[in-house]
């Protein structure tokens, strides 16, 4: 029923979006403790013109009960990647993006919550941050869903619980524009983004993409503090040089641009 | 009482007292020893109770391949050859093959699955889809984090490949329900290619149980009776 319901939750989204209303100014960083509902109105996608990439959604992973990864010296995913967070969002807002974050404080809010806040938008990105439990210490690395065919009911509407499923080629793309700028800052990261099927992003209608620093088992807390400048670094430089590859349509049903 | 017997009295009494003083410091020894046992987790109790496995010592021994993780700390797979007594019917195999690869390699950091997680039923489907379905202490006692979860479901995944190759996609259930994440990350509502040769016939699903086939719906329906059973 559940699963039901969701993709029912995306066939309203999406037709929604399909009906032109009032442009919808972008939503600025909401408050804590107000999550959006996965079914919050979409922008119109005949109203405005062509649009870049302007907006990104950063969702500092876990929060509330969920305190994610555990490590030594009391380390906790949820807390330390609110400190991420704070670093990449000035470092993009440096960049001239406008940053809104899946949460603030110390609220968990769901999978679908969290990806209705990219969901409502135009021209935005999804960068969901995490920190491991393994891996070897000071080492990044960036995780896209895997290649999938996207899923379209006749009506042209996505399913909700496919929605990454449009945007995979961009979210490899996104993905391994960032991983090589983190590769550059930190010694033994992959060069390149990896591909895993990630809850969080299969309902993402956007280029989405994961970001896991290594890890909780560091021996020391200012081992991850002193990575947190680099990797606000590495994402805002990635997400710069994705910027020209994205373009969302002007007209109701236009297949996305990718520019080469 | 004559004197003869009280002095015989007092000389048991003599050595039961001397016998009880030697034995004092051993029996504390014990005591200690018993406090020391780590309690038993309600997981390793469910497996006792578990149906054991049909033993197939009659079979013949088999290399088989599985898949542990690297001791170098790189989150990488290492395939070990290891010999087992292995039935020629594919499920199984590959129950003997899950269970060997829960039981862990001979270096416990070579691990990939949780040490007290257990494979509480395995079924294939004639279109090549597994349905196997684990305890709860593979979600809850896994590391969390995108790198270990994807870790632990390759291993499962690529040492079927290698070993049952009846099987082309793999479901993972836990404690006989479909879970939104294995530990908060990977998505367990799809199901997993295993065998690549299965790729043409059937796309890995990406959504629930409820979009799989009637087979899958079925067997799903049968792990959650056998789960509400015991």
């Amino acid at each position: 029923m559940k699963l039901v319901s969701a993709v029912l939750l995306g066939v309203v989204l999406c037709a929604q979006a399909q009906t032109p209303s009032s442009p919808q100014t972008p939503q600025s960083t909401s408050p804590p403790g107000t999550p959006t509902s996965p079914a919050a109105p979409p922008l119109a996608l005949g109203q405005a013109p062509s649009v870049g990439l302007n907006i990104v959604v950063l969702d500092p992973a876990h929060g509330g009960a969920d305190l994610g990864a555990r490590g030594t010296e009391g380390i906790r995913e949820s807390e330390v990647v609110l400190e991420f967070a704070d670093a990449v969002r000035r470092a993009l807002e440096a960049q001239g993006f406008q940053v809104i974050q899946t949460r603030q404080g110390n609220e968990n809010p769901s999978f679908d919550d969290r990806s209705a806040r990219a969901n409502a938008q135009r021209g935005a990105v999804f960068v969901s941050l995490h920190i491991a439990s393994t891996g070897l210490a000071g080492t990044v690395r960036t995780y896209v869903m895997p290649e999938a065919s996207a899923v379209r009911d006749p009506s042209g509407l996505i399913p909700w619980d496919q929605a990454q499923a449009p945007f995979t080629t961009l979210s490899h793309k996104l993905g391994d524009m960032v991983q090589a700028e983190l590769a550059q800052r930190f010694k033994g990261s992959p060069p390149t983004a990896q591909e895993a099927p990630i809850r969080q992003l299969r309902t993402t209608a956007a280029p989405a993409i994961a970001v896991e620093i290594s890890s909780v088992s560091v021996e020391n807390r200012t081992d991850l503090d002193r990575m947190v400048p680099g990797v606000a670094d590495a994402i805002a430089h990635g997400v710069t040089a994705f910027r020209p590859s994205y373009v969302v349509p002007a007209m109701p049903g236009t297949p996305l641009v990718t520019r080469p | 009482m004559n004197p003869k017997w009280r002095l015989w009295l007092g000389g048991v009494l003599a050595v039961a007292v001397i016998a009880a003083a030697l034995y004092f410091p051993a029996l504390r020894r014990q005591v200690y020893r018993a406090k020391t046992i780590t309690e038993k987790t309600a997981e390793q109790a469910r497996r006792e109770l578990l149906p054991i496995a049909p033993a197939t010592s009659g079979e013949p021994m088999v290399k088989a391949k599985m898949f542990w993780g690297s001791t170098d700390g790189d989150a990488t797979l290492v395939p070990v050859t290891v010999e087992l007594p292995l039935s020629n019917d594919p499920t199984l195999r590959a129950k003997e093959i899950l269970n060997t690869l829960l039981a862990g390699p001979v270096d416990p950091e070579a691990r990939t699955l949780p040490p007290d997680a257990a494979l509480l039923a395995f079924y294939i489907l004639p279109n090549g889809t597994a349905v196997a379905d684990f305890s709860e202490a593979l979600a809850n006692s896994i590391p969390s984090g995108i790198q270990s979860e994807q870790l632990a479901v390759d291993s499962i995944t690529r040492t079927l490949e290698a070993n049952v190759p009846q099987v082309q996609r793999l479901k993972i259930l836990i404690h006989g329900q479909e879970a939104d994440t294995l530990a908060g990350h990977l998505d367990l509502t799809q199901t997993f290619q295993v065998n690549m040769n299965g790729a043409a016939t059937q796309a890995p699903t990406r959504s629930g149980l409820s979009v799989l086939t009637a087979p899958v719906q079925k067997a799903y329906e049968k792990v959650k009776r056998a789960t509400k059973r015991q």
